[in-house]
């Protein structure tokens, strides 16, 4: 049995009991439990299932190494699987389940996965589920499915909020032990602007647990005074409850902070991701325990030494009341002192190593603890519990010399730096043979953007344990020069395999990865069949690839295969440290945008308006337009129609402000649009507009717009709504990279305008009754453009047309245009004006032939390729693009080339259909000769019209093509003039 | 070579395993070989493949500077479709597509090809236009893809948030074919069979020069000795160019990191793989039960298999919006890779200007769907010294004459 | 993640200020130029697995173009320097041959 003792637990206030449920069970714990400690004094060894074999699993650790403990916690749009119960605090309320397991934790079926043992062991899918061929989709794929994965699934959306934030300093220190605090306050009183973040509710890391002395101060009090001193340095920003997850390129820490965890519901976020930028990382990690493999280690009961510690010291729980000790080094022996001065039994203590002196074995021994030398387990008894030990000589195979009962084995293996931050941007190990770990390599240290190295590492996480040594280190950050053992401590001796000579039925037993199921056999087998790289035997077994990412497995995984394959440990290497040191929630990775702020949003000053008025909405880059205004009850094609109607009839209101705007101005702007622009724009006389074409360097059509000449030394630039800052940046680039001394300048206005179209037979109308500007044709013809004020607001006026019709945009400054459109639409009142959205737009232009970038244009398409060659001055002697349109696929006559297509019924053509040619290609796949590019139904002609590219097709007028629908239905479309309408312009021209 | 099979299995269960043979030999390298392949990840495997079980030739060497499938084929999201929009592209790809559904039967390893549908997520009208246009084209190249309505999107993913608000899903282009596959197993099951071919997979032997005379290659300087060759293939995405630079020629590509990560193991929620190209981030479920996650290239050049962290900030971004759910479950692992990215952003098999040299490069976020594909008509270019119709539009000659490949096309991408 | 200084506004701009804008001090080939030249202006790249220098954008910043020389495979910054120029300042050539000593230059 496991339970919580009558006193001691430095962490936990036993005054503020705490409500909670694990599968359903009510329980109770204390203010300072985590969930783990919680659930193992309340008698809850049993935690879960495992991955593959489905073995009953309990706590191993007690920290953010543990494997096995993960539940799901909360509920509905807080339901979250996979819970760390070893790092989450306890709260009140808390509702935790259990994983993996069908129908319950205590019945599992799956287990028979575990029975089946021999005949699953790594990589056996590789070797199966081959027959038939449709089998592993239907039948096997969704086996493994439903068996593999951990907790169940949200479904809800998350109910919290997270935000992010951003931090600077000199010094980052990542750890709040000893190492880390001595360290921050060493790079503190230099003056350095410091961060600490420790990523547990505590500071001082390990040492008040294992003791010692620090400055001649109890651990405990060196930790308070410490703090105290550092919380006065202004400099200093301490931050619990924050992991470094990870260490990027130039200096950049991921921060990942749990604030409202234990607090659900409460208003703050959840999470905060903080984004540091550190001048240098001090990687005060400290080191994990590594367990030994011995049959049966998986069995609930046996875990950690360090961590059975934990719980005793800090929570008062004790795993058992007969617990034996199983060790390679001294460390574990602190664990046998602890039950002991709790007033628990330990039986035995195995220690490996042939022979044992020193202080620790000492005190164990002065207590009358059995200290068996050169002994190690052969088998752990029990199934859902540890019920007993057989004990074996280490150097031996197995033969049992005697069984010890009890209901714990605290297990230690020797201490792993933590070398995940300082490996994460590519600090290098070396293997410190004596002590079987990798460490940090002071040589090759990961480094920054001035090729210096950003990262140190001190402490535990750099091998050093000694406390007196720790300090000396942190004086000055410099890694210790000869690294001295733990104070009074023994050597360890390395043991990856317990017994040295386990037989084939041992090893099938000994876990390496206790989440993932990969034993010792398992990695011996990777070896045999050679898959030799560690990453290979990774990949094969998924060792090392489960939520802990290996942190108890992997050493002794790779120390397994380096004897399978008679090689030293550093020959074989370690698998690569990724991002993030733990998993990190992804709400806090998302941080605050979502939902409406998912991206930016980008409104025109009419916007709202439109919002308020049945704008169906369409997003074009970050702008949201109105696709269309739709009236109650309308539909939207039939909202469409009416708007083009009208529009064509009457008079129609469009919001063009998201039309890019660019004005080009200086001494060389002329010379400078004549290169950008595929036709001469520098003998546009003031007051004109001209169509334009750019194209990219590479010769295809990449942005149109109406270019108009404001006054004799400065252009303003239509662009596309969507192309405005591209085409801007695009200028930019040209100015600065390459004709950095032409003297032009460009502004982009895009937002500092709001334009209005006005179109329709009417338009002129409307626009005499605002008042303020001859708008005659007289005054201002087609493709010209005044300035003056309209309705009392200075504006812009161009006659320009992309609807064939009678048509001014209009531009006001930004601020006056709600104002102006609310103007329109009072004048507009009587003249039948309606608001119209972008797909009567397009509609509008596709009747005209206009072409539209996007449409007509994919990134492919040449401006000859739409019969714009007009367009396309002869008489210069370069623009972008034009050498790139002489090449031979450009200047070949095959190419698609524009036409208008009309079905024979009147019926719409599909979007993008193809029309067949005769035969196959090479590949067999049929051949084409076009396609459609824009297709409507006109709501003023009454029928389909569509534009498309059709190979010679300007020159095959009256032909009809066949394009191929679906179900092999053709619909057949004769080749026309792209101008279904007006085609003589006679509309826009009044 | 001893077949694998349950009986197999079970046989060897019965001796704790210990008969298993190695699954690829770990020769020394030879003097010479009729053709050496520079890359052992899935491509170059793949390309020896078919070089001997296609054209019998199997004096080959594939070389590998690091370990087998250690590169791209171990690092990408596992994405298999064909429903590409250009006819060169929709060849190859669904070349590749179609092998991979025989694949573990004809290499006698389980690939876990896993056919379990495809959706490309239309979310504004301009990329559902551009599906649409695929669709047809598809319909034409013999690849069966349909464009299917928000209602059966939803039912095929009943995670997902279909409502935006931003960038509500307004249908989705679907290949029911498309799927996953184990991208360790590809490399690894096609590294057995080779290996069984005859054929020497030389790991940790790194390529430092290419050996040359008379415009012909001659052989290639390793960490491991001189090997003299008579055909050379270049087949190292990520590291193209400086193999390029050796051989003496320059590529039209830049090198640069994609990224990829995870999130912790759960139990299934999401059957097909979805991409959702207007915000940038695609997801499937892996059989472990993992959410596998990517978006886009980081847009520098880059050698060092670690990206920049906004970019992962983004696609989750763009993930918890199509999938609400995504933000209670936590990033496990990410990493990254480095990807070819041509001037078309399509593959390049190509003759090179050096004689007897191809290459098989530029992938970009691409390549793992294409491998078999990939390797077929490599095998094809590298045996006959010229290209057959799947690779003949991919040579380096269209970058000259503006004769490019753009999948980019239809709001598309590559990946 | 990286960081660059804007020689024009003397910011040490981080990644998400910055558009990245491929191969610096590329020569520009129009009308007249060969098949050959033009293909090589718009495709051929160096890049280099090692010193490259490369264009930036400060787009989020003070807007100007600038050129950086980095390391690709360490992404060391060796310098910064203004984008009105046709090849590398001879200090900063100094400053890469002094941290790469098998540099090979400029090619």
């Amino acid at each position: 049995m496991s339970t919580r003792l009558a006193t001691g637990g430095r962490l936990i206030d036993r005054t503020k009991p705490l409500n909670f449920t694990f599968n359903g069970k009510r329980l109770r714990g204390f203010a300072g439990d985590t969930l783990a400690s919680a659930l193992l004094g309340a008698n809850q060894m049993l935690l879960g299932r495992s991955f593959k074999y489905h073995r009953p699993r309990g706590l191993v650790g007690s920290g953010v190494e543990e494997p096995n403990a993960l539940v799901g916690l909360g509920r509905s749009g807080r339901f979250e699987p996979d819970q760390r119960t070893t790092t989450t605090e306890l709260f009140d309320g808390a509702e935790t389940v259990s994983q993996n397991h069908w129908p319950t934790l205590d019945l599992d079926i799956g287990v028979v996965n575990n029975w089946a043992y021999r005949f699953l062991p790594a990589g056996f899918y590789y070797k199966t589920f081959m027959f038939p061929r449709f089998a592993w989709k239907h039948l096997f794929e969704p086996i493994v499915r439903r068996s593999a994965g951990l907790g169940r699934a949200p479904s809800l959306r998350d109910e919290d909020r997270y935000e992010q934030a951003y931090g600077f300093c000199d010094v980052l220190v990542a750890g709040g032990g000893v190492a880390g605090l001595a360290a921050a306050l060493a790079a503190a009183r230099k003056g350095a602007r410091v961060i600490v973040l420790e990523q547990t509710a505590h500071w001082g890391g390990r040492a008040p647990v294992d003791g010692g002395t620090i400055d001649g101060q109890s651990p405990d009090d060196w930790i308070r005074n410490t703090l105290q001193t550092i919380e006065k340095m202004e400099n200093v920003t301490l931050r619990r409850r924050c992991m470094a997850a990870g260490l990027y390129d130039h200096g950049y820490v991921l921060g990942y902070e749990q604030i409202a965890d234990t607090t659900p519901g409460d208003g703050r976020p959840r999470h905060r991701l903080w984004r540091i930028r550190a001048a240098r990382v001090v990687t005060a990690t400290g080191a994990l325990e590594r367990p030994l493999a011995f049959a049966g280690n998986d069995v609930p009961g046996v875990m950690l030494a360090s961590g059975l510690r934990d719980y005793l010291v800090n929570w008062a729980v004790s795993p058992g009341d007969r617990t034996v000790i199983v060790t390679n080094n001294d460390d574990a022996y602190r664990t046998a002192l602890a039950l002991h001065e709790a007033g628990l039994v330990v039986p035995a203590i195995l220690d490996a190593r042939a022979s044992v002196t020193g202080a620790l074995p000492d005190a164990a021994r002065a207590l009358g603890i059995r200290v068996l030398e050169g002994r190690g387990i052969a088998k752990v008894h029990g199934g859902k519990r540890v019920t007993g030990v057989s004990v074996c000589a280490q150097a031996g195979e197995g033969s049992v010399l005697e069984d010890i009962a009890c209901d714990a084995v605290a297990m230690s293996g020797g201490w792993s730096p933590i070398v995940h931050l300082w490996s994460h941007c590519g600090g290098k190990l070396l293997w410190d043979a004596p002590r079987a770990m990798f460490r940090p390599d002071a040589a090759r240290p990961p480094t920054g953007a001035d090729g210096q190295p950003m990262a140190v590492a001190v402490g535990a996480a750099n091998g050093v344990f000694a406390l007196s040594a720790i300090l000396a280190e942190a004086k000055d950050t410099a890694p210790a020069p000869a690294i001295p053992a733990p104070d009074d401590e023994a050597p360890m001796a390395p043991v990856w395999v317990m017994p040295q000579g386990a037989p084939d039925a041992l090893r099938y037993k000994m876990w390496l990865d206790f989440q993932n199921d990969v034993k010792v056999s398992d990695v011996q087998l990777a070896a045999r069949e050679g898959y030799a790289s560690v990453e290979h035997t990774k990949r094969y077994t998924t060792l090392g690839m489960a939520t802990d990412q290996g942190k108890l497995s992997n050493i002794n995984g790779l120390a397994i295969l380096s004897d399978a394959l008679g090689q030293p440990i550093p020959a074989t290497g370690t698998t690569t440290f990724r991002p993030p040191y733990t998993p990190i929630s992804f709400g806090a990775i998302a941080g605050e945008a979502r939902g409406e702020i998912f991206q930016p949003l980008r409104r025109t000053p009419m916007h709202e308006w439109h919002a308020t008025h049945g704008a169906h909405w369409e997003p074009v880059g970050l702008w949201r337009r109105p696709y269309t205004y739709l009236r109650h009850g309308e539909g939207l094609h039939d909202s469409v129609r009416r708007e083009v109607r009208n529009t064509r009839a009457a008079v129609g209101l469009l919001d063009a402000s998201t039309l890019g705007k660019i004005v080009v101005k200086g001494p060389d702007a002329g010379k400078f649009l004549d290169m950008l622009y595929t036709n001469m724009m520098s003998t546009l006389p003031v007051g004109k507009c001209r169509y334009g074409l750019m194209c990219s360097e590479n010769g295809f059509l990449s942005d149109d717009g109406v270019v108009v000449r404001l006054s004799e030394d400065s252009w303003l630039c239509h662009t596309t709504s969507g192309g405005a800052d591209r085409i801007h940046g695009w200028m930019e680039d040209w100015l600065q990279c390459e004709w950095w001394d032409w003297k032009v300048h460009t502004v982009n206005l895009t937002e500092q305008f709001a334009q209005v179209a006005v179109v329709g037979p009417n338009a002129r109308k409307l626009l005499e009754k605002l008042g303020g500007m001859d708008v005659s044709a007289a005054a201002l013809p087609f493709m010209t453009f005044t300035e003056g004020v309209l309705a009392g607001i200075r504006a812009r006026v161009f006659r320009i047309s992309f609807s064939g019709e009678l048509s001014y945009e209009i531009a006001v400054p930004a601020s006056e245009g709600m104002a102006f459109w609310t103007a329109c639409l009072q004048a507009g009142e009587d003249l039948g004006l309606m608001p119209y959205g972008t797909e009567a737009l397009h509609i509008m232009r596709a009747e005209k032939g206009f072409i539209m970038i996007g449409d007509e244009t994919d990134g492919t398409v040449i401006p000859q390729d739409l019969g714009l060659g007009w367009a396309i001055s002869k008489k210069k002697a370069d623009y972008l693009g034009k050498r790139a349109q002489e090449r031979a696929h450009m200047a070949n006559p095959d190419r698609w080339q524009l036409v208008g297509l009309e079905t024979l019924d009147g019926s719409v053509l599909p979007d993008g259909v193809l029309a067949l040619a005769a035969g196959v290609n090479g590949n067999g796949q049929k051949n084409t000769q076009g396609r459609v590019t824009s297709t409507y139904f006109s709501p003023t002609l009454n029928k389909g019209i569509a534009m498309g590219l059709v190979r010679h097709g300007p020159q095959r007028m009256g032909e009809v093509l066949d394009f191929p629908t679906e179900g092999g239905k053709v619909v057949q479309a004769r080749i026309c003039d792209p101008v279904f309408y007006d085609k003589d312009g006679e509309k826009q021209n009044v | 070579m001893r077949r694998y099979s349950v009986f197999a299995v079970a046989r060897e269960a019965l001796r704790f395993h210990q008969g298993w043979a190695r699954a690829w030999a770990n020769p020394e390298p030879k003097k010479r070989y009729d053709v050496v392949i520079v890359g052992a990840g899935g491509h170059g495997l793949a390309t020896a493949y078919y070089l001997g079980k296609n054209y019998g030739i199997r004096n080959v060497a594939i070389v590998e500077k690091g370990w087998l499938g250690g590169g791209n084929t171990g690092r990408n999201t596992t994405i298999i479709r064909s429903n590409y929009l250009q006819d060169p592209s929709a060849a190859i790809y669904e070349k590749a597509r179609s092998l991979y559904e025989g694949l573990s039967q004809d290499l006698n390893y389980n690939v876990m090809f896993s056919p379990r549908g495809l959706l490309m997520l239309g979310q504004t009208e301009h990329e559902v236009r551009g599906y649409k246009r695929t669709v047809w084209a598809n319909n034409l190249q013999g690849i069966e893809t349909e464009w299917i309505d928000t209602a059966r999107v939803q039912k095929l993913v009943p995670i997902m948030n279909t409502l935006g608000p931003r960038y509500p899903v307004l249908g989705a282009l679907y290949q029911a074919r498309g799927g996953t596959a184990r991208h360790d197993a590809v490399a690894w099951g096609y590294a057995r069979a080779c290996s069984d071919m005859g054929m020497d997979i030389l790991q940790n032997c790194e390529v430092t020069g290419v050996r040359s005379a008379a415009g012909q290659v001659q052989g290639i300087d390793t960490s491991r000795g001189p090997i003299d060759c008579g055909k050379l293939a270049i087949v190292v995405a990520g590291h193209s160019s400086v193999l390029a630079e050796m051989a003496g020629f320059r590529l039209p590509i830049e090198s640069m990191a994609l990224q990829a990560l995870v999130s912790e193991p759960i139990k299934p929620c999401m059957d097909v793989v979805v991409m959702a190209n207007t915000v940038h981030g695609y997801m499937s479920q892996s059989d472990k039960g993992e959410m596998v996650i990517g978006g886009g290239t980081d847009g520098f050049n880059n050698y060092t298999q670690r990206g920049s962290w906004q970019h992962v900030e983004e696609t989750v971004r763009a993930l918890i919006e199509t999938f609400p759910m995504l933000s209670r479950l936590k990033m496990m692992r990410q990493w990254g890779g480095i990807v070819d990215m041509t001037g078309d952003r399509s593959p390049i098999l190509s003759t090179t200007p050096l004689g007897n040299c191809f290459v098989n490069c530029g992938w970009g976020t691409g390549g793992f769907k294409a491998i078999p594909g990939s390797g077929w008509a490599m095998a094809e270019l590298v045996a006959k010294g010229t290209p057959g119709p799947l690779a003949a539009e991919f040579g380096l000659n269209r970058f000259k004459e503006g004769r490019f490949i753009d999948e980019s096309v239809a709001a598309g991408v590559a990946h | 993640m990286l960081t660059l200084t804007c020689p024009c506004c003397g910011v040490a701009a981080e990644e998400t200020e910055l558009a990245p804008g491929g191969e610096a001090h590329l020569k520009r080939f129009g009308p007249g130029a060969s098949d050959e030249d033009f293909e090589t202006y718009m495709f051929a790249r160096k890049n280099p697995k090692g010193v490259h220098f490369e264009r930036w954008r400060h787009a989020y910043g003070c807007g100007k173009w600038f050129l950086a020389a980095r390391c690709t495979a360490t992404l060391e910054v060796f310098g910064t320097y203004p984008a009105q120029t046709t090849e590398p300042p001879a200090d900063l050539i100094a400053r890469i041959k002094t941290r790469r000593p098998d540099w090979e230059g400029c090619k």
